[in-house]
């Protein structure tokens, strides 16, 4: 246990360096695709997209980043069999951070869309499966992650599509557009509050010390998607129409999907949030729980709420210092999304991505968007898609994973050589 | 150089607004047939020259927003029409201007006479040949709306009424195409036999843009059919 004891804080100061750096990067990288969608589509402005990012990402990181942090952090690598050497998880971890995070780096500077998800788990599975040994990953976690992959575009695509159908089927279809999006944009409001509420109540907030009973977490789930509709319908019918032809209805159906946006957009930072600052703190929390307990692999205990503060802020940072470059990039370069499909796109990622998180599995948040992208363009909803890119972006995560596990192998060897084993 | 995140990249151009773009170039050289003819029928053929050659920078103008558009459809392209209907629809519109700088051409060429009746015949008919091309206009003016609302049942209902104003148009350009005929049969002996024989390919040309126009209205048809 000397390595520990002896390098204890330095290591632990060097892992909370390389978390916040990687939070940094998924709040200057990671977020931009994020809120892109609803830049792009013109429901909010740059600026907006900027404020409502930095409020709800943290909120979301805080409030229900705890589950996806916990399977980062001891769902992957079983900790049991490194009771002997807590210092392989400790060098094992820190590799896996930094290791992700210049892979990331590398990655954007190239223009690549690498998920920081993917990143980050084929670095702990690299450093685990061959610096430690093979049976010290745990397989059946790693394969339900690795399916939750293929599964999570699907399904926010099949949900995009139905979205786009509904939205044309009971809005554009009848005779008043402009007077039915009106009555049916509030249910769209309801459906995305409960998501993000339920997420929050039934599986965030522990930390806090509010425990609540599934019964409870539901009624008070139905409450806030209650009081977040009623603002809705508040704001909506500031929206008046001031010519009744029929040439410009279609703009004043756009400025109610506007609206819906608004609310959209924060429930994508909200839910992005919530699934990916684990991949900046997971590691973090697993160095943190060792060294605290003077080289134990505690496996029970619990996050410090410190952790999650640092992550929220990490993802804050980076927002706020590069964040607005890439959304500006993204944003502008989105041009073909109206409103109405955007909200499809948007929500559809929403409700996966908070899925997601419930279950504990890291997604990425942009496979999840391009999914839902495709979703509405099967559903007749946007003009044109480069096929070619969606196949580039797709490869790119299989490449991430031997990418970001050869780097974590490396780094691995190289701590252990620095600090020492034993 | 551009270090533009391959996500937005998955949104490609939209082609609609080009391809409105190039209908409304196309028809606005239509629109100078019916002013064209005032002149060549007065024999004004220095007012018919200046709008012969507006005409022919117009018809440029179209094939190099044809060629662009063209440029820019790939096949991995993904979009709710399919990509040869869209390439049709085009190639439609395009026959417009080439068809109107061919009547513009030929007039011009051989300082075509319109004599008498033929000459007002001839007015009534140019004006209702190109008023079905731009009703094919305003029709295609509705193209982008179909996309924006993901081909909703109410926009399609818009442009079926449309397109059926467009047909009854261009039935009505076939019926002024058809009295002039008969004129040109009747006054036939009095004419040169070879300007005759120019006069009714004049005449089936003016014809082919309605035609024309009503096929630009058929390929939208298609589009919304699937």
């Amino acid at each position: 246990m000397g390595v520990i004891e002896d390098h204890g804080s330095v290591l632990l100061l060097l892992t909370i360096l390389f978390g916040f750096f990687m939070a940094w990067g998924v709040g200057a990288n990671d977020v931009a695709n994020a809120m892109g969608t609803s830049v792009g589509s013109k429901a909010i402005t740059i600026k907006q997209a900027i404020v409502i990012a930095m409020i709800f990402e943290f909120a979301g990181a805080y409030l229900a980043g705890g589950e996806v942090t916990a399977t980062i952090r001891k769902g992957i690598i079983d900790p049991e069999l490194l009771g002997q050497t807590p210092e392989l998880l400790v060098y094992g971890m820190m590799a896996a951070l930094l290791a992700a995070g210049i892979w990331l780096l590398a990655a954007s500077s190239m223009g690549w869309p690498v998920s920081t998800t993917h990143s980050i788990v084929g670095s702990i599975v690299g450093f685990a499966s061959v610096g430690i040994s093979v049976d010290a990953v745990n397989w059946i976690k790693v394969g339900e992650i690795a399916a939750s992959w293929v599964v999570s575009p699907i399904m926010s695509g099949s949900l995009a599509f139905l979205l786009y159908l509904s939205v044309r089927k009971f809005i554009f279809s009848t005779a008043d557009p402009f007077v039915s999006a009106k009555r049916v944009v509030p249910v769209y409001m309801f459906m995305m509050g409960l998501v993000v509420t339920m997420l929050t109540f039934v599986k965030g907030l522990k930390h806090i010390g509010l425990d609540l009973s599934m019964q409870e977490a539901l009624l008070y789930s139905l409450g806030v998607a209650l009081l977040i509709t009623l603002v809705g319908i508040v704001s909506l019918s500031r929206i008046t129409r001031v010519s009744d032809s029929s040439q410009h209805n279609l703009v004043y159906v756009e400025k109610v999907f506007s609206v819906l946006m608004l609310f959209t957009a924060c429930s994508m930072a909200f839910a992005h949030g919530s699934n990916d600052v684990a991949n900046a703190i997971g590691p973090l929390a697993a160095v943190n729980g060792i060294i605290e307990s003077g080289g134990f692999v505690a496996q029970t205990s619990t996050m410090p709420i410190w952790i999650l503060l640092l992550g929220g802020g990490g993802i804050v940072a980076g927002l706020a210092m590069y964040g607005h470059k890439v959304i500006r990039t993204v944003g502008t370069n989105i041009t073909e999304l109206t409103p109405s499909s955007g909200f499809a796109v948007v929500l559809a990622a929403v409700t996966t991505v908070a899925i997601s998180s419930g279950y504990s599995l890291p997604v990425s948040t942009t496979h999840t968007l391009v999914g839902g992208v495709l979703g509405v363009g099967l559903a007749r909803g946007i003009s044109a898609l480069n096929l070619r890119v969606v196949g580039t972006i797709f490869i790119s995560w299989i490449v991430t994973l031997p990418a970001g596990a050869i780097l974590a192998i490396v780094f691995f060897y190289l701590f252990k050589w620095i600090f020492g084993s034993g | 150089m551009s270090r533009r995140p391959l996500f937005s990249q998955i949104f490609a151009r939209s082609p609609i607004a080009p391809i409105q773009e190039h209908m409304k170039v196309a028809c606005s050289a239509a629109i100078k047939l019916p002013e064209f003819f005032v002149a060549v029928i007065k024999s004004d053929w220095e007012s018919a020259n200046a709008i012969g050659d507006e005409i022919s920078s117009i018809e440029g103008e179209a094939d190099d927003i044809k060629r662009k558009i063209r440029a820019n459809l790939p096949r991995s392209l993904f979009m709710p029409v399919s990509r040869s209907d869209l390439l049709d629809l085009l190639k439609s519109q395009d026959k417009i201007p080439n068809r109107t700088k061919d009547i513009a051409g030929l007039c011009r060429g051989r300082k075509m006479k319109f004599p008498g009746e033929l000459g007002n015949l001839m007015h009534d008919f140019v004006a209702s040949s190109v008023r079905a091309a731009t009703m094919a206009m305003q029709t295609l003016d509705e193209l982008d709306e179909l996309f924006e609302t993901g081909f909703g049942g109410r926009e399609i209902d818009l442009i079926s009424d449309l397109i059926s104003k467009l047909n009854e148009a261009e039935h009505e350009a076939d019926e002024k195409q058809h009295e002039v005929q008969m004129l040109l049969y009747k006054m036939e002996s009095e004419i040169n036999p070879v300007d005759v024989i120019f006069l009714y390919r004049i005449i089936d040309w003016i014809g082919d843009i309605a035609d024309n126009a009503q096929a630009v209205g058929n390929r939208m048809l298609n589009l919304i059919a699937k």
